[in-house]
């Protein structure tokens, strides 16, 4: 049972990293570190990295927030049916 | 009809609606009273949070500053949404799961500790009337504006209406009120935005309009953009001014303090269940994606539309806004080169920046300045970026009743966030300072009585903020998130990540950051303004960055006492297990 928490929190604890390594990409990333140099590639009217940091940014948080969603449902299943076993 | 008039119905009707839901959901217990009996639909919260979230600041506000901050605006646009981010990912599900009534009440019970919980309360209640002080004054600004009325009628009319359901119903009546209020808000924010992408792009979607040519020309509209505002002497419209490091201080500290506010948090007790908590912050920032999208579009718009309609135009001629606007106080025009034509271009048209008006008249009909002109540079108007979004709709001339649609909007958004500030103000001391501290022999029944009390008690203060705002209300803004920052969020992630740490350090974290960074903030702000630039900054970081470092500071004055202090006791880390698992 203890085993299973702690197997629990460090699934958890990756998830977390992971989807939080995205959040910093697409924003201080994409958005400010490197928006300059993504600002030579055009899409559409807009300079990649002003768009990044003006547009992108904010759907990518919305993508990544129900991600987390899908993934923890998975997680909380998965153990929860060990729990029974 | 006149716009006045339908001003008068849209607003009326808006508010009969939010008198009509608290009668409907008046709160029977401190259970009600506080988290709304945790029975709140996870879409439903994510609305309430996007209207508590998105305030006067966020309606009115933010597509003006973009529009003259051009790509240094996307601190906001970044900062105020990647916090949900964090807050989904980091806060929200182990808070509800924890499952009390307020943020000062982790706080107090992770760290077994009454003066943690204490100086929770101090910072909340200071960072909480900090940002009701701006909602009042978006109140004001409307109602004068569009209503013609006295800017204290209107804070007071305001006040009533938040007193009566905010006393009444409390987080349930609140909750339910912002939903209908969401609704509002978005509707006034979405119409004028989809009318100016047609006219200007042809293109419904402004996000799309946004990166799309201009009506009857082979020119994207930012193309356009860039080019004029640089051929009139600013950085082109796409690019930064602020130097990489103090962007980026500025977007964490906007984005760990919108997740250690206590006013958002609390949204999160409020629905069943854990999962829930999960899914409700990913609705919050859908609802608040649709705005904060479209803001920079409008910016854009809303720059390219000013620039066209009043450069090089004579005064007597000027678009009936531009002079509306300046009987209020929000425009001036100075005629440097007394050619009796608007000329706009970079640098401030007036020294001492804000304009003192004389009764008397310039030789162009104006209404004559007191201030001198600066003339190190040929700017010959002052706008105050809080006008555009509501003057957008003027200036792009579209019907009355858009006009009036967006005034009744700019309402839902200040009256919203300010209901939503007035609860965690009133429950942190009925709850943390009296039943939790001072006197916990009280009822549940005194307890309600107590937390009204103090909602009405805070309301009045707000109100005095309205009437009298404080002169520094605009310079404080930095205050609000720089100190969740350096304060909240550092307390409660180690709360929940880690268990080592104890009531010693979190109680120093706290403190260092507070004091670092309000001591920072007033040095700039108020007792040298004059050695407020990059050179004299703390590597090149502004007021309103410096929130993280102070958090940095939290973050290793609590690590490093813990580690030399006695570890918490064993039931705090049973606590903290019992947290951890949904």
């Amino acid at each position: 049972m203890e085993e299973n928490k702690k197997k629990y929190w460090q699934a958890n604890l990756k998830i977390i990293f992971s989807l939080l390594l995205v959040w910093f990409l697409a924003s201080f990333g994409f958005g400010i570190l490197f928006s300059e140099s993504l600002d030579e590639i055009q899409f559409g009217g807009f300079k990649l990295g002003f768009w990044f940091a003006q547009q992108g940014s904010i759907y990518v948080f919305v993508v990544i927030i129900f991600l987390y969603v899908w993934l923890m449902k998975r997680l909380d299943r998965k153990f929860s049916l060990l729990d029974k076993s | 009809m006149t716009t006045q008039f339908l001003t008068y119905i849209f607003v009326g009707a808006t508010f009969a609606l939010y008198i009509g839901i608290a009668l409907w959901s008046r709160a029977k217990s401190t259970n009600d009273f506080y988290v709304a009996g945790k029975g709140v639909n996870p879409i439903a919260n994510g609305m309430a949070t996007a209207a508590d979230w998105m305030s006067a600041a966020s309606f009115l506000s933010m597509a003006g500053l973009i529009a003259f901050l051009g790509k240094d605006g996307s601190v906001y646009l970044m900062g105020w949404t990647g916090g949900y981010v964090l807050l989904a990912l980091l806060l929200a599900p182990y808070l509800r799961k924890f499952g009390k009534f307020t943020v000062p009440d982790f706080i107090g019970e992770r760290y077994y500790s009454k003066t943690a919980r204490k100086l929770a309360v101090f910072c909340l209640i200071f960072i909480s009337f900090t940002y009701i002080a701006g909602q009042m004054r978006g109140v004001g600004i409307v109602f004068s504006r569009f209503l013609e009325v006295d800017i204290n009628t209107g804070v007071i009319v305001g006040m009533a209406i938040v007193f009566f359901y905010a006393v009444l119903g409390g987080m349930k009546g609140i909750t339910y009120t912002q939903v209908a209020q969401y609704c509002v808000l978005i509707f006034a924010y979405l119409v004028p935005a989809i009318f100016i992408s047609i006219l200007m792009t042809g293109e419904p979607i402004p996000q799309i309009g946004f990166g799309s040519t201009l009506v009857d020309s082979q020119t994207y509209l930012l193309d356009k953009l860039d080019q004029v505002t640089k051929d009139l002497g600013f950085v082109a419209y796409t690019e930064n001014v602020k130097s990489n490091i103090d962007i980026f201080c500025i977007t964490a500290a906007l984005m760990f303090g919108t997740a250690g506010l206590p006013h958002v948090i609390v949204r999160f007790f409020t629905v069943p269940n854990v999962a829930a908590a999960r899914l409700s912050a990913g609705y919050a920032l859908i609802f608040i994606a649709l705005l904060y999208t479209t803001a920079p579009a409008v910016s854009a718009f809303a720059r390219m539309n000013l620039i066209d309609s009043i450069q090089d135009q004579p005064y007597s001629t000027s678009p009936s806004w531009f002079k509306n606007w300046e009987e209020i106080g929000l425009i001036a025009w100075k005629d440097k080169n007394q050619d009796g034509k608007i000329q706009y271009s970079s640098g401030e048209a007036l020294l001492k920046t804000k304009p003192k008006y004389l009764e008397t008249r310039g030789s162009s009909g104006e209404r004559a300045l007191e201030n001198e002109p600066d003339l190190t540079n040929e700017n010959e108007i002052y706008i105050d970026r809080d006008i555009i979004v509501l003057a957008n709709p003027e200036i792009a001339q579209l019907p009355g009743w858009v006009v009036a649609l967006v005034a009744a909007g700019g309402l839902a958004a200040a009256l919203s966030t300010a209901a939503g500030l007035l609860l965690v103000i009133s429950s942190s001391v009925s709850h943390d300072l009296l039943k939790k501290t001072y006197m916990p022999n009280i009822t549940e029944k005194q307890e309600l009585k107590y937390a009204r009390i103090s909602a009405a008690i805070a309301i009045g203060i707000a109100g005095i903020f309205g009437i009298y705002p404080p002169a520094f209300v605009a310079q404080v803004v930095a205050f609000a998130f720089g100190l969740a920052a350096a304060t909240f969020f550092p307390a409660l992630f180690l709360g929940i990540f880690y268990k080592r740490l104890n009531k010693e350090g979190a109680i120093a974290g706290m403190i260092g950051g507070l004091v670092f960074t309000a001591s920072y903030i007033i040095y700039f702000k108020f007792m040298n303004p004059a050695t407020n630039n990059s050179e004299f900054w703390l590597m090149g970081i502004s007021p309103e960055g410096i929130g993280s470092i102070g958090m940095l500071l939290n973050f290793f004055l609590a690590l490093a006492i813990s580690s030399v202090t006695s570890p918490p006791p064993q039931e705090i880390s049973e606590m903290v297990d019992e947290i951890r698992s949904p």
